[in-house]
């Protein structure tokens, strides 16, 4: 008998590390992973890499954990490689670690560790090593997943904002702002929600283009939480350069447009996991345009603005109409309009 | 259709050409104008438009008491806390009042971890909540016309149900006797109203009409994208060239000359004209709404027994004046500086309507 059918949802004795927690794992989470690829079960994986590498860490809290277009595993699964692929290293290892709380459906479980699944071979890197927790009802959010990632450098320097000049350019891969509404629409259950999707994918082959570029390339960011307004500010921080954009050049689907307008939200602010924000030298930004868009992920790619000597560590902003401001931080939670 | 409209309403070439009339109307003019948007939706649509950046230098836009958590006292905050530390309740509140400090520096958000302060999304959401439990739940009815029809139609619905354990703490302000007391102020020093777009879409035209009046200013309903608000303005300047002050509806796609009659009376069967004390410019008559007699049970004042309440104002803080349009946020020694979004001192910092979040959020670029 599968062990699902014994069992429907996780209680704390799967976290005990008793019998129960040895069936979870190994009849449950083990065999979605199980191949040439994963190693035996043991308490700690062996594995070797050649020259520079990258590790990262990360957690993963995302609330619905399923949302249209992916669900919490996927999110683990290509965030964390994404941190490896805009630092130039080619993303290799990943360990996962589990909390989830008691109650939690175990069918929803499979779901996420297929996704994960699905992920790491689209990402092509191996998950070496997992940990599951169970924590009791009421002391968690479903399912949390925790990871660090491994990669390998595909370039000899370190990318850096320090390395922009004034004149450099500023690219965006994505149209901005599907993660974001997505999450926030299932959440809040809006009916909007369904024709949205989020745009939780792998960044490391455009990634890996744009590095063809050598020494023009200057900065890579995946464009997450804050958005693109965010990494912006980080990028132009205490800096001697500030960055001029210009708000109709960033791409922004007219859907999600609508949805950001209806919840109250700017587009510029909302998370993102399949967005690129990279900065190259002035020569090499229509060439790192072409290189983005021969990818699937940067088809709709745009340059948005230059490196400027103006207004150091500043962001300024060119508005639809022409207008020009700060472009700041965003502030405060994502609450809704009071009238 | 909706999002083709959107974008010609960002359109940069009709931007252009309405700036250029501005601009000339403005020449024409030839004197310091200032301009008051009364609505806090219309402060922040024309910082993030960066619409100042391109204004001629005569004319100056500065913010009306149209931000609810900026013109609510800072006694009601006082209020609602004590609610907190003196009875078994939990308060339910639109999610911008959290973080208004009372007189005593503290504010609601103190107790969001406690389960006792909920913020709603909906005020549909109060009858559920009333439903699924005996304690009382006392709602901070703060707004405008706007949101006023909504939250009475809730509590007209709770009253038919016969939920007793759902409470008002109504703050609730209206436009025109607003405008008529900016207006009788010795010290005016606006030409002119961008009258609100929501609120119009329930109140109409007539409610305005008192500044058709000798002595009255032009007043135009303005809409809240880039080329509405320079259409808004482009009409206020036409008007004052012309030595006129009429009511204009330059925002004819939302607001019918008679408003929402329906949405009026929904709001006039539960609550009825009162005076209110507003933030910065005291008490202004028959501007609040308070319930009517025969609704007065659903009254959290009167249950809970709170006292009156009072006008403060944080040392420093020139809110008051930010909302009369007499300073601009930048005049604030705290702005920017004691005084972000971040963490807040005054109520037009705290809101994301609030005049000065709007002006730290969307700065002008330094000269």
């Amino acid at each position: 008998m599968k062990h699902e059918e014994k069992h429907t949802h996780i209680s704390l004795e799967h976290g005990s590390g008793g019998a129960l927690s040895k069936e979870l794992i190994e009849k449950v989470i083990y065999p979605f992973f199980q191949g040439r690829d994963f190693p035996e079960l043991s308490d700690s994986s062996c594995f070797s890499l050649q020259g520079r590498a990258f590790i990262t860490t990360d957690t993963y809290v995302v609330d619905p954990p399923f949302f249209p277009g992916g669900n919490i595993g996927s999110l683990a699964v290509f965030g964390t490689c994404n941190d490896l692929a805009v630092c130039g290293a080619e993303p290799r290892y990943l360990t996962l670690a589990f909390v989830i709380e008691e109650g939690f459906s175990i069918g929803e479980l499979k779901k996420v560790l297929h996704s994960i699944k699905k992920a790491a071979e689209d990402a092509h890197v191996k998950i070496l090593s997992g940990d599951t927790k169970v924590v009791p009802s009421g002391k968690g959010g479903g399912i949390y997943i925790n990871t660090a990632g491994v990669g390998e450098s595909i370039i000899s320097f370190n990318l850096s904002p320090s390395r922009i000049r004034e004149g450099d350019t500023i690219l965006v891969s994505a149209p901005l702002g599907a993660h974001g509404i997505t999450v926030l629409a299932a959440r809040e259950s809006l009916k909007i929600a369904s024709s949205l999707s989020s745009d939780c994918a792998s960044l490391y082959p455009l990634c890996r283009s744009l590095c063809s570029l050598g020494e023009e390339l200057r900065f890579m960011r995946d464009a997450t939480r804050g958005g693109a307004a965010a990494i912006l500010n980080e990028i132009a921080e205490s800096r001697s350069f500030g960055l001029e954009v210009v708000e109709s050049n960033f791409p922004i689907e007219k859907k999600i447009a609508a949805a950001a307008d209806i919840l109250g939200l700017n587009v510029l602010e909302i998370a993102n996991e399949g967005v690129l924000i990279a900065v190259v030298s002035e020569n090499a930004g229509s060439k790192a345009l072409e290189l983005l868009h021969s990818k699937p992920l940067g088809q709709k790619a745009c340059i948005v603005g230059r490196a400027t000597s103006a207004y150091p560590g500043m962001v300024i902003l060119e508005t639809t109409v022409g207008g020009r401001r700060v472009l700041d931080l965003p502030r405060g939670l994502l609450l809704p309009r009071i009238c | 259709m909706l999002i083709v409209l959107k974008e010609e309403l960002h359109d940069r070439n009709l931007a252009k050409a309405l700036i250029g009339e501005i601009q000339k109307a403005a020449e024409d003019i030839g004197r310091e104008l200032k301009i008051m948007e009364v609505c806090g939706t219309h402060t922040v649509s024309l910082r993030r438009s960066g619409i100042h950046s391109f204004l001629p230098d005569n004319i100056t836009m500065i913010s009306g008491p149209g931000c609810p958590v900026c013109v609510t006292p800072a006694g009601y905050v006082d209020n609602a806390l004590s609610l907190l530390e003196e009875e078994e309740l939990t308060l339910a509140t639109f999610g911008d009042m959290l973080k208004v400090p009372g007189s005593g520096g503290i504010s609601l958000s103190r107790y969001i971890g406690s389960g006792r302060v909920r913020i709603i999304y909906s005020p549909s959401d109060l009858i559920s909540m009333a439903q699924s439990g005996e304690k009382p739940i006392v709602f901070l009815g703060i707004g405008f016309e706007t949101t006023i029809p909504t939250i009475a139609s809730v509590f007209l619905r709770a009253f038919e149900q016969g939920i007793h354990n759902l409470f008002l703490y109504p703050a609730f302000k209206t436009v025109p006797p607003a405008l008529q007391a900016l207006l009788s102020s010795p010290d005016r020093n606006f030409d002119a109203f961008l009258l609100p777009g929501h609120v119009s879409v329930i109140l109409g035209l007539e409610p305005y009409r008192l500044l058709e009046k000798p002595g009255g200013v032009p007043g135009v309903i303005t809409g809240f994208e880039p080329i509405d608000l320079l259409g808004g303005i482009l009409s206020i300047l036409k008007q004052l060239r012309a030595g006129e002050n009429k009511v204009e509806n330059a925002y004819p796609r939302a607001v019918r000359r008679e408003g929402n009659p329906r949405a009026r009376e929904i709001m006039n069967r539960l609550l009825q004209p009162s005076d209110e004390l507003w933030r910065g410019l005291g008490i202004i008559p028959l501007s609040g709404m308070r319930l009517k007699a025969k609704y007065m049970d659903f009254d959290a004042g009167i249950r809970f027994g709170l006292p009156e309440i009072r006008n403060f104002e944080p040392p420093g803080c020139i809110c008051a004046q930010v909302i009369q349009g007499k300073a601009l946020p930048n005049q604030c020694s705290l702005f920017g500086k004691n005084c972000t979004p971040d963490k807040p001192v005054g109520p037009c910092m705290v809101s994301s309507e609030g005049s000065c979040a709007a002006n730290f959020r969307y700065r002008e670029l330094p000269v």
